[in-house]
């Protein structure tokens, strides 16, 4: 049994690799709509995209999640479970964070007399809100996995060490963390 | 070790003391409600079964709807009473109204391509196949795997619902084209309907991802010691690119959708463009309808595949069995499905030919759907090879595998004259394509996944399908789809348009009532035989004859050295530990020789 184990430890872990083929179908989708983007932005009645100053704020913001969730990792790793929560519960409030300034950015357009959706819209913002709102349910989704396991971890009934969980989490919040930087560059680059 | 570990669930997942439980593993089992096991069940053999008989429902209506727009192609004078008493308003006067026929086809289509020939057949034969025939306990994920039914069967009711709603379920064709599908206004399909179908593909896309995931997740990590790649039965590889193929497109559909989505109900102008519906200008401008086919095409080309391949797997893996023979060119056979599953992201704008899509770029296109010839003549190549000289078995299992490489190279062959973007401008819309991708994709797969049903029923249910019915089934339905299918390649030739309700109107098309009317009469007779193949499934799980034997079909693979009912992890004690490949036939003067036994001093290892 014991050669087993070993022979496993120098594995994958199956949850992990699941994960690894799950953001190889989000980037398919994302490439989906940016491709989608590309074609659209050579054809007639395109509007150059101008980005207000908030969308830098929650770029810095889920870059500084980043950081966060790997302390939060470090943490579990040494045991240290009051470090392991703070930093887990500062993630998510980072997550959130980002999306409430996603959310403002958006209502900016509105002030600047943008129009993102309905009558007299331009596909080019509206682009802009697809995109950026798909990238939202996935960072939507990642903090509820991270305030899952952090429920999980002050659970009195089962101590649990594990930080597989974690380390599967912290991996998918990096990807939308690297998805949101590309959909960034590519917004401004490819106006 | 691994699967054992995916057994034991989050529990497991780091604490030291549970390994020390492992030994027991197989004797101790769980506690089992009837909620558990039949509902909510993350043994993958429930959920296989759950993803077919859920799939067999799906059919009977898909393949009703054919019957009902087949009566009206074949009697278009005729009136039907009863139609109106069921349907109403949708057939007033006892004759199918337009927007019903619409509605039928569009039904028929979404119907059988996503909810019978992917999740009834990939998710059934995957999830029953892939740990029995890799050697695992379970999949990596045993609830990302019954979410996955989950998400399928939410996506069903929602589809269902639709069928229901007073202004109709989706009428715009499978391939649900904007403007059409994108204006409330355009048809009465494109109302409520619409959206439940888009919800509906929503929950699918999520279903087959959660399972894709899995099943490649699983092939890749927890397969027991011995089991190289190159061992793996041909079913294993087969849908090891499956799960590929859906992974990758199916995402790609999903942004499609959702840009759709904004268009119905946002007002945005992602594929709409300067309109004017039932003269109302309409606000959009500066979309692209195109741009919408194109991101559909990605999917919908790789998902003839995701429908095919599977079927490749188990018919290459059943008329080995069957013809006491290795399969010929091992190889090959892998090489060549890798090489669809790349070809497959290559080809999709064959379906946009007369589309104005740049002739130059078409003359690309054409060339590498044309290049699919290749894999797939060396794919009829070995099957054939296979069967030279073989002791072969006519189970009904093996019938339907034969029947399905006759139906792949004729439907094949006609996929030469399609690819041609010259010639695709006289065929493209006409009952030619109807008939090719009919034969191909649709009744070449059913007949894939026949024959994995007959031969693996007895894993299945411990039981029998009745022969006699499996071999009247069997002649019935190939002859049935040759008569059904053959003479729509000459009304597509004469320029037979696809979607007309009524040809009557039609000086050139008159000639064909009666040819109508003989295709109409054939599909009732293949379909009432469907019904009977339904009978003999559930009449067989409870009184059909008893397997008594661990391997009835004298076969190689891992699944028939388990017991003849397996439990909740498949083999009672340790996993077995493969030797060889999986297709040792006829070798050394042995019938066959089982994947567990080990290689002889006088043998060389494979």
């Amino acid at each position: 049994m014991l050669d087993v184990i070993s022979d496993q430890q120098r594995k994958i872990h199956p949850h992990k690799f699941t994960l690894w083929v799950a953001i190889g179908s989000i980037l398919m989708m994302f490439a989906g709509l940016t491709s989608a983007y590309i074609v659209k932005r050579s054809q007639a009645n395109w509007l150059m995209i101008e980005i207000p100053l908030v969308f830098w704020y929650s770029t810095f913001t889920i870059l500084l999640s980043s950081v966060t969730v790997q302390l939060s990792l470090k943490a579990i790793k040494q045991r240290n479970m009051v470090m392991y929560r703070r930093w887990m519960l500062i993630t998510a409030v980072l997550g959130v964070l980002f999306l409430v300034l996603q959310i403002i950015g958006f209502y900016q357009f509105g002030e600047n007399d943008i129009r993102l959706v309905g009558a007299g819209s331009n596909a080019s913002y509206s682009f802009l809100l697809a995109i950026s709102g798909m990238h939202g349910l996935h960072v939507l989704g990642g903090v509820i996995a991270l305030v899952v396991i952090a429920i999980r971890a002050v659970s009195i009934s089962k101590r649990n060490y594990s930080s597989l969980p974690l380390e599967v989490a912290a991996t998918y919040w990096h990807f939308v963390d690297l998805l949101w930087i590309y959909l960034f560059i590519f917004f401004n680059w490819m106006k | 070790m691994s699967s054992e570990t995916v057994l034991h669930g989050q529990t497991a997942e780091a604490s030291v003391n549970a390994h020390e439980g492992h030994d027991e593993h197989g004797h101790h089992h769980h506690e089992e409600s009837f909620l558990t096991k039949y509902i909510f069940s993350q043994d993958h053999k429930m959920i296989a079964k759950q993803f077919l008989i859920t799939g067999i429902i799906w059919a009977i209506i898909g393949g009703l709807f054919s019957v009902l727009f087949r009566l009206q192609l074949g009697y278009p004078d005729t009136s039907f009473p009863f139609l109106e008493d069921i349907f109403g308003r949708w057939a007033k006067g006892g004759r199918i109204s337009n927007e019903f026929y619409y509605a039928l086809v569009t039904m028929h289509g979404t119907i059988l391509v996503f909810f019978v020939l992917t999740a009834g057949l990939s998710g059934t034969f995957a999830n029953f196949l892939i740990p029995l025939q890799i050697g695992a306990r379970d999949m990596a994920s045993g609830f990302l795997n019954m979410l996955s039914y989950w998400f399928f069967f939410l996506a069903s009711v929602v589809m269902f619902a639709s069928l229901f709603i007073q202004t109709g379920p989706a009428a715009g064709g499978w391939t649900i084209y904007p403007p059409l599908s994108a204006l409330g206004q355009a048809s009465e399909g494109s109302k409520l309907g619409m959206d439940f179908w888009l919800i509906s593909m929503a929950l699918f896309i999520v279903s087959s991802l959660l399972g894709g995931l899995n099943y490649i997740t699983t092939i890749l990590n927890l397969r027991t010691k011995g089991m190289s790649m190159t061992r793996m039965p041909l079913t294993m590889w087969a849908i090891f690119f499956t799960a590929v193929l859906g992974v990758l497109s199916f995402p790609v559909l999903l942004s499609g959708a959702v840009l759709l989505l904004f268009d119905r109900n946002l007002g945005t102008s992602f594929y709409l463009s300067e309109i004017v519906v039932k003269g109302e200008i309409l606000p959009n401008e500066g979309g692209s309808a195109i741009l919408f086919q194109h991101l559909f095409w990605f999917l919908g080309h790789p998902e003839v595949y995701i429908i095919l391949l599977p079927a490749m797997g188990m018919v290459s893996e059943i008329l080995s069995v069957n013809s006491r023979k290795p399969i010929f060119g091992y190889l090959a056979m892998v090489g060549s499905l890798f090489a669809i599953t790349i070809l497959a992201f290559l080809v999709w704008a064959h379906h946009m030919f007369v589309t104005g899509l740049n002739p130059f770029l078409g003359a690309f296109f054409v060339l590498l759907t044309l290049l699919i010839a290749v894999p797939s003549a060396i794919k009829v190549f070995n099957w054939l090879t296979t069967l030279w000289r073989g002791n072969i078995r006519l189970t009904p299992a093996m019938l339907f595998a034969i029947g399905f490489v006759s139906l792949f190279i004729s439907g094949g062959l006609t996929g030469i004259f399609l690819g041609n973007s010259t010639l695709d401008l006289h065929l493209h819309d006409t009952y030619f394509v109807v008939a090719h991708f009919h034969i191909v994709m649709g009744v070449a797969s059913f007949f894939g996944m026949f024959a994995g049903v007959y031969h693996w029923f007895p894993k299945m249910y411990s039981r029998y399908l009745n022969n006699t019915m499996g071999y009247i089934h069997f002649w019935v339905t190939l002859i049935g789809a040759y008569l059904i299918f053959w003479p729509m390649h000459y009304q597509g030739l004469a320029g037979l348009p696809r979607r007309y309700t009524d040809f009557s109107n039609w000086q050139s098309f008159n000639q064909f009532a009666d040819m109508n009317r003989f295709i109409s009469t054939v599909a009732m007779i293949v379909f009432a035989v469907q019904l009977l193949f339904v009978f003999n499934f559930f009449y067989s799980i409870f009184k059909g004859r008893k397997v008594q034997n661990t391997n009835p079909w004298g076969s190689n693979t891992l699944e028939w050295t388990t017991p003849i009912t397996p439990g909740h992890g498949n083999w009672p004690g340790e996993l077995p530990e493969v030797h060889r490949w999986a297709y040792d036939y006829g070798k050394d003067g042995r019938e066959f020789i089982s994947q567990v036994e080990p290689v002889g001093a006088d043998e060389s290892a494979h």
